[in-house]
C-alpha cells in the first residue's frame, strides 16, 4: 500500500465567478467522490484562495539549509501572498492509501475539478 | 560440448534476455537489481557453458539470476534501500527453474509503456528492458547523448519504484485504454529501425528484431485485437522487404530498384492474411489501414504496375479518423504516382505551410523528385539540395546527392 496526495490545482478567478448554485453543484460532486472512496481516503481539504495566503520565508532569501533547524527563524520574511503565484493554484487536496499508482489514478479520475486538473504525488514513506 | 559457449549466451542473450529479467524482477522487485542479475547471470553462462549448453538455456539463466537475486536480498545492503519496492502482484508459485511466465514478459512491457512515464521514457526503457539493448545503443537510435539516455532511462526507474506504478498487466477495464500506448511503443521501434535516424547504416537490425518480437509477444496474448493483428502485418509487410533496402555495398535500394523476388514471401503471406482479417474490425484499425499499405506495395509486381488509386484511398481513411502530416506526405507521394506528377506536386503545395514538416527533409526529398518528373530541373535541385542538408542517415544522404548529381 501507499499514500498518495491528489492536488487540485485550479484558475481562482473562474472560482470567484461561479453563482452559489454552481458552487453548490460542485461541492456535492465532492461529497459523492468522498462517499464513494471513503474506504482509501486519509483526509482531504478545501483551501481559502491564494489572497489569503502568507508567505514565511527566512532572512537569507529563503536560503534556510544553513540555519539551526533549517527553520526560518524568529527574522523570517513574512509576505502577503502566495509561494509562487500561478494562474491555476492549489486549491484544495485529498490524501489517498490505495495499492499502487494505477489506484490512484483511477480515483484521480474522478475527481471533480472543473476549473483545471489534479497532481497525483506519492508520498515518501519514513 | 559445444564449441562456442559465446555465440550459445549471445544466442540465449538474444532469445531469451526479456523473460530471464520478467521473471527475475518478480523475485527481486527492483528493476536495476534484476538487470545487474540477469547480466551475472549471463556472465557465469560464459564459463559453465564451456561444459555444455543446457537443454534449456532460458531456465538455466533464470535459475542462476534469481538465486543471485535471493542472495543479494539476504545482505544489509538490500534492507537499507532508498528507493520503495515495485508493487509485483502475488500469484500461485511457479515451477522452480522456470524460465519465467509470458505473463511476466507482458507485465514488464506495461510497466515500461506505462502512462505516467514520458513518450520517450517509455520506448527507451522498453529497448532497455525488453529489448536488452545498451545505453549507447539506445542513445544512439534517437539522436540524444549517452549521458542524456543514462539519465532518462534511470530518471524513468525511479519513478516506477517511488510512484508505484505497478509491474502488471492492466485488467480489462483499463486494457483498451493502456493497449494503445503499448502499440504505439512498438509502431515507435519499427520506424526507428526502418530507417535509422542517424548513423552510417540504413537499418537499425536490433530494432527491427525488437518490433518483430514485441509484436509476435502481444499477438500471441491478444489473439482478437484489430489493432494488435494490424501492427504485427506492418511489422511483418515491412520487414519482408529488409534484405533488399540495401545493395551489397549498404547503398540504399529504392522501392522501384528493389529485387522483389528476394522479398520474403513467407512475411507477406502472413501479413497479408492478418491484414485482412483486422480490416474487418469496427471501428477500423489505424495500424490495419497502414499495413494494407504496405500489402498493396507487398503484392505488387513492379512501382509501376503498383495499385496507387487504393494506396491514396487507404491514406483517406487514415487521415479522415487520424489527421497527420506525416500521412499526408506519404498520400500526395502516392497520388504523384496515381494521377502523375502535377497532381502530386499540387497535393504537396497543401502541406508546404504545415509547421510539423519544417525541417522533415522527406517533404523535400518528395518534391524534388516530382519536379524532376515534370521536367522542372532547376527547382528539383533545389528541393534535393534541402533534403541532403536534412537527413541525418549516411545512406539516404548519398542517395540524394546521385540524384543531385544526376540532374546535372
Amino acid at each position: 500500500m501507499g499514500r498518495y496526495l491528489i492536488l487540485l490545482y485550479e484558475d481562482e478567478a473562474s472560482w470567484a465567478a461561479v453563482g452559489q448554485e454552481e458552487t453548490e453543484a460542485i461541492l456535492t460532486a465532492h461529497r459523492r467522490f468522498g462517499e464513494a472512496h471513503g474506504d482509501v481516503l486519509r483526509g482531504g481539504g478545501w483551501l481559502h484562495p491564494t489572497a489569503t495566503a502568507t508567505s514565511v520565508r527566512g532572512p537569507d532569501d529563503g536560503a534556510n539549509a544553513d540555519a539551526p533547524g533549517f527553520a526560518a527563524g524568529v527574522d523570517a520574511l513574512v509576505t502577503d501572498g502566495p509561494y509562487v503565484e500561478t494562474k491555476e493554484a492549489l486549491g484544495g487536496f485529498y490524501l489517498v492509501e490505495v495499492p499502487d499508482l494505477d489506484s490512484a489514478l483511477a480515483l484521480a479520475r474522478e475527481v471533480p475539478a472543473p476549473f483545471g486538473g489534479v497532481e497525483v504525488r506519492p508520498l515518501r514513506e519514513t | 560440448m559445444t564449441a562456442d559457449p559465446a555465440g550459445a549466451v549471445a544466442d540465449a542473450h538474444r532469445r531469451e534476455w526479456a523473460a530471464v529479467l520478467a521473471a527475475t524482477v518478480r523475485v527481486t522487485r527492483d528493476l536495476d537489481l534484476a538487470e545487474e542479475c540477469v547480466q551475472e547471470a549471463y556472465a557465469q553462462a560464459l564459463t559453465a557453458w564451456r561444459d555444455g549448453v543446457p537443454a534449456r538455456p532460458g531456465a538455466w539463466l533464470t535459475t542462476a539470476a534469481r538465486r543471485r537475486a535471493l542472495d543479494l536480498h539476504r545482505r544489509a545492503a538490500v534492507a537499507e534501500r532508498a528507493l520503495p519496492l515495485l508493487v509485483v502482484d502475488e500469484v500461485a508459485p511457479e515451477p522452480a527453474g522456470d524460465a519465467g511466465q509470458p505473463d511476466d514478459l507482458l507485465a514488464l512491457l506495461f510497466t515500461c509503456c506505462h502512462p505516467a512515464l514520458t513518450a520517450e521514457a517509455r520506448v527507451a526503457l522498453t529497448l532497455r528492458l525488453l529489448g536488452g539493448l545498451s545505453t549507447p545503443e539506445i542513445a544512439r537510435a534517437f539522436l540524444v547523448s549517452e549521458p542524456t539516455m543514462a539519465a532518462r532511462l534511470t530518471r524513468a526507474k525511479k519513478k516506477i519504484a517511488a510512484a508505484g506504478v505497478p509491474f502488471r498487466v492492466p485488467g480489462p477495464d483499463e486494457l483498451p485504454r493502456r493497449l494503445g500506448g503499448v502499440l504505439a511503443v512498438v509502431h515507435l521501434v519499427l520506424t526507428a529501425g526502418h530507417t535509422a535516424p542517424t548513423g552510417t547504416g540504413l537499418v537499425r537490425h536490433d530494432l527491427l528484431d525488437r518490433a518483430h518480437d514485441l509484436a509476435r509477444l502481444l499477438r500471441s496474448r491478444f489473439p482478437a485485437d484489430a489493432d494488435v493483428a494490424g501492427l504485427l502485418a506492418l511489422v511483418l509487410l515491412t520487414d519482408a522487404r529488409r534484405a533488399t533496402r540495401v545493395d551489397a555495398d549498404g547503398a540504399l535500394v529504392l522501392l522501384a530498384d528493389q529485387d522483389r523476388s528476394r522479398w520474403d514471401a513467407a512475411m507477406i503471406e502472413e501479413g497479408r492474411a492478418l491484414v485482412r482479417a483486422a480490416l474487418t474490425a469496427r471501428p477500423v484499425s489505424r495500424y490495419a489501414v497502414l499495413a494494407a499499405v504496405a500489402a498493396v506495395h507487398a503484392e505488387a509486381p513492379s512501382l509501376e504496375e503498383t495499385d496507387w488509386a487504393e494506396i491514396v484511398g487507404l491514406y483517406d481513411v487514415v487521415l479522415a479518423r487520424w489527421p497527420s502530416p506525416v500521412v499526408a506526405l506519404n498520400r500526395a507521394v502516392a497520388v504523384g504516382f496515381a494521377d502523375g506528377p502535377e497532381a502530386g506536386l499540387a497535393a504537396l503545395d497543401e502541406l508546404a505551410d504545415e509547421p510539423r514538416l519544417a525541417g522533415y527533409g522527406y517533404l523535400a526529398a518528395a518534391r524534388g523528385e516530382l519536379l524532376r518528373r515534370t521536367g522542372r530541373h532547376r527547382e528539383a535541385r533545389e528541393a534535393i539540395g534541402e533534403a541532403v542538408l536534412l537527413t541525418g542517415n549516411d545512406v539516404e544522404r548519398e542517395l540524394l546527392a546521385g540524384r543531385l548529381a544526376a540532374l546535372g
